[in-house]
């Protein structure tokens, strides 16, 4: 590495590993206060709940979806669940149409208009006190709603609330790795709920106050990010959002590196999008963690993970190129290049940023490990994590530059 | 309506800050310790040659015709091959300014002090020491690395081959004089195989070519090894006989 190189390297480095460290010792300063709870939690009043299902073609997923939402745990006459075929071309409709028969399920057909226009339908024809949405590729645990619904009641200031979202039944490799970072995920989002930095209600099953949308307006397109537009206004507005750990959702993630990455473009340029639409609101003190780290951070991040992570990927290049241009002039030699006689620790790379680097992984791979006891109560360390480290340290910076190209020239993202 | 308990820990954001200046101090100070130990260890390995090649111009200077027997067990092959990879390893990623530059210097130094001996050794007791300069330059010169794999492989499997590299760049009047003497010029990398001067990249099979002895050489060792072997199984055999 040169001078230059090294200087952003580490620049980048000490940023990354304040805010590791800031949200480590936030979650050991407030580990009583989280609660795991276990069987069914009980409420003083169930207030009414209507739940937004925009579907666009989830003929496979979106029957699975709704039975979670009839099977959960709470009052039948206080749930309504909307159901909104935005256009779907496939049979989407017809499987929705299986369910006309609850009388607590409304099935609305209508032209294709993006999923907010879908989810803002599903308001604007409810009166429930509370509003929901879930995403048809997503299931609800049965005791998920009480749950949140007691955050709102502990605290009357509190105006939504977003769960923990786990990977359902990860199946390919590409979910395999999904798992290990959504669990990492619960960690990282409950922490931003104690300091009031969350900056996305994931459209999977985030329950908002009605007063949300009356005084701040409906869900807007927001770059195809609505779910992280919608926290971003209410941030702008000091409502409060928290972060409900032990309400579980579980969804379908991306099956193939290719949908993944689809999928991470759009999230990662409607962050970018929505931070310089309300770049006005950062690096204010008004506006708490949200404006001073959380939002900063993830900003700085998005910088960092290509750079820190693509300067390594250069780094095994160079070596990898030059093994193969001195095995092309010398042969393979098993003996000398695997054999531990010629191993001499004088020849270990000692620089200042091999050892900050390994420190940052560490504090990573310790997160990861406190999200999964967070998410599935059990703690211990496995392959997978080390496997989810590699793998996105590879493929990340793809998805990263490509939504900052977009970002800079103006090029808008798909859904999928 | 913000929750106001949680609004602007000034005071973690500082401790926080502290803590990670103090694991970056600790990172950087724990690397310059290393590093430090690393051109320690570089500059004992020197001590050691410097003392070696003292003592064998001593012999020399001592019993002037005798003790040839005594001169290839003495050779400091071993010590100079590990100073080499070492040097060649603290070019890439330590900062040539400072003492490695002088260590550098030291070291073609007593490559040369280590040539003419073996020169001298070679006359005096009608040894058979193959030995190679190498002039290679650290920048502008395309084929000096893969020329560098093959005298490294070279070194490897010939133990007996002693390769005495230099930087055709370096500010060293001694070889300034090396270059005067075989005419080196900047056409790198160049090689000089008794006595005389080859330029451009010479692939692993040019210079086996080039030094058909060295294949004796490894004959001859080969030769002996076995012979070794099988007296040793004779020996064990004739223990479990007995």
């Amino acid at each position: 590495m040169n001078n230059v190189s090294t200087i952003i390297f580490y620049i980048l480095a000490f940023i990354s590993m304040y805010v590791q460290i800031f949200f480590l010792i936030t979650f050991f300063e407030k580990r009583k206060k989280i609660q795991y709870r276990k069987g069914t939690t009980k409420l003083d009043y169930y207030p009414t709940v209507a739940v937004a299902v925009p579907c666009w073609n989830e003929e496979k997923t979106v029957e699975k979806t709704l039975n979670s939402l009839l099977a959960m745990d709470y009052p039948k006459d206080k749930v309504t669940i909307i159901a909104v075929d935005d256009g779907s071309t496939d049979n989407t409709w017809q499987v929705l149409k299986k369910f006309e028969k609850y009388p607590n399920i409304k099935i609305i057909q209508k032209e294709n208009g993006g999923k907010h226009t879908a989810v803002n339908y599903a308001i604007e024809n409810s009166e429930s006190e509370f509003v929901s949405c879930l995403d048809a590729d997503s299931f609800v645990d049965p005791d998920a709603l009480r749950r949140i619904i007691s955050y709102f009641q502990k605290d009357p200031k509190t105006m939504a609330v977003a769960p923990s979202i786990l990977i359902d039944k990860p199946k390919s490799f590409t979910q395999v790795l999904q798992k290990v970072e959504y669990e990492w995920a619960v960690f990282l989002k409950k922490v931003l709920g104690i300091l009031g930095g969350i900056y996305v209600t994931p459209g999977p099953f985030s329950v908002f106050r009605r007063e949300v949308f009356t005084n701040l307006g409906l869900f807007r397109k927001a770059h195809n990010t609505e779910d992280m537009e919608i926290a971003f206004r209410m941030q702008k507005n000091h409502y409060k959002i928290d972060q409900c750990n032990d309400a579980f959702v579980y969804t379908t993630g991306p099956k193939n590196v290719l949908a993944l990455y689809k999928q991470r473009l759009r999230w990662i340029y409607g962050f970018i999008m929505n931070t310089l639409d309300y770049k006005h609101i950062l690096f204010k003190k008004e506006y708490g963690t949200f404006s001073l780290l959380a939002v900063p951070a993830g900003f700085v991040s998005i910088i960092a993970v290509p750079y820190i992570l693509g300067l390594l990927f250069v780094q095994i290049i160079k070596a990898i190129i030059k093994f193969i241009e001195k095995v092309s002039i010398t042969g393979f030699d098993f003996n000398f290049t695997f054999g531990m006689p010629n191993f001499d620790t004088f020849f270990l790379n000692t620089e200042a940023y091999v050892f900050t680097g390994l420190v940052l992984y560490l504090i990573v791979m310790t997160t990861i490990i406190i999200g999964k006891r967070m998410a599935t109560g059990k703690y211990g360390f496995d392959l997978r994590i080390i496997l989810f480290m590699f793998t996105f340290s590879f493929i990340a910076p793809f998805w990263v530059m490509k939504a900052i190209y977009n970002a800079v020239f103006a090029k808008k993202t798909a859904w999928r | 309506m913000k929750n106001i308990e949680e609004k602007n820990d000034w005071k973690k954001y500082i401790i926080v800050f502290f803590i990670t200046i103090f694991i970056f101090a600790t990172a950087f100070y724990i690397s310059n310790n290393l590093n430090n130990s690393k051109l320690e260890e570089i500059r004992k390995i020197e001590d050691t040659i410097s003392i070696d090649i003292l003592s064998l111009e001593t012999q020399f200077d001592l019993f002037e015709e005798l003790s040839c027997e005594n001169i290839t067990d003495s050779i400091l092959s071993k010590e100079l091959n590990e100073l080499a990879s070492k040097i060649e390893y603290g070019e890439k990623n330590f900062d040539l300014d400072g003492e490695l530059l002088s260590l550098k210097k030291y070291y073609s130094l007593l490559q040369i002090k280590d040539f003419l001996l073996m020169q001298k050794a070679t006359e005096r007791c009608n040894l058979n020491i193959e030995s190679i300069i190498y002039f290679y330059g650290r920048e502008d010169c395309e084929d000096c690395g893969k020329q560098g794999y093959v005298l490294t492989d070279l070194r490897q499997e010939y133990p007996e081959l002693r390769v005495y590299s230099f930087d055709y760049y370096m500010d060293l009047s001694a070889i300034d004089a090396l270059k005067s003497i075989y005419q080196i010029d900047q056409n790198l990398p160049a090689l000089i195989i008794n006595e005389r001067v080859y330029k451009g990249f010479k692939s692993r099979e040019d210079i086996e070519t080039i030094m058909p002895e060295l294949l004796k050489i490894k004959e001859k060792r080969e030769a002996e090894k076995k012979a070794l072997e099988e007296a040793e199984k004779k020996e064990s055999e004739k223990d479990s006989t007995n």
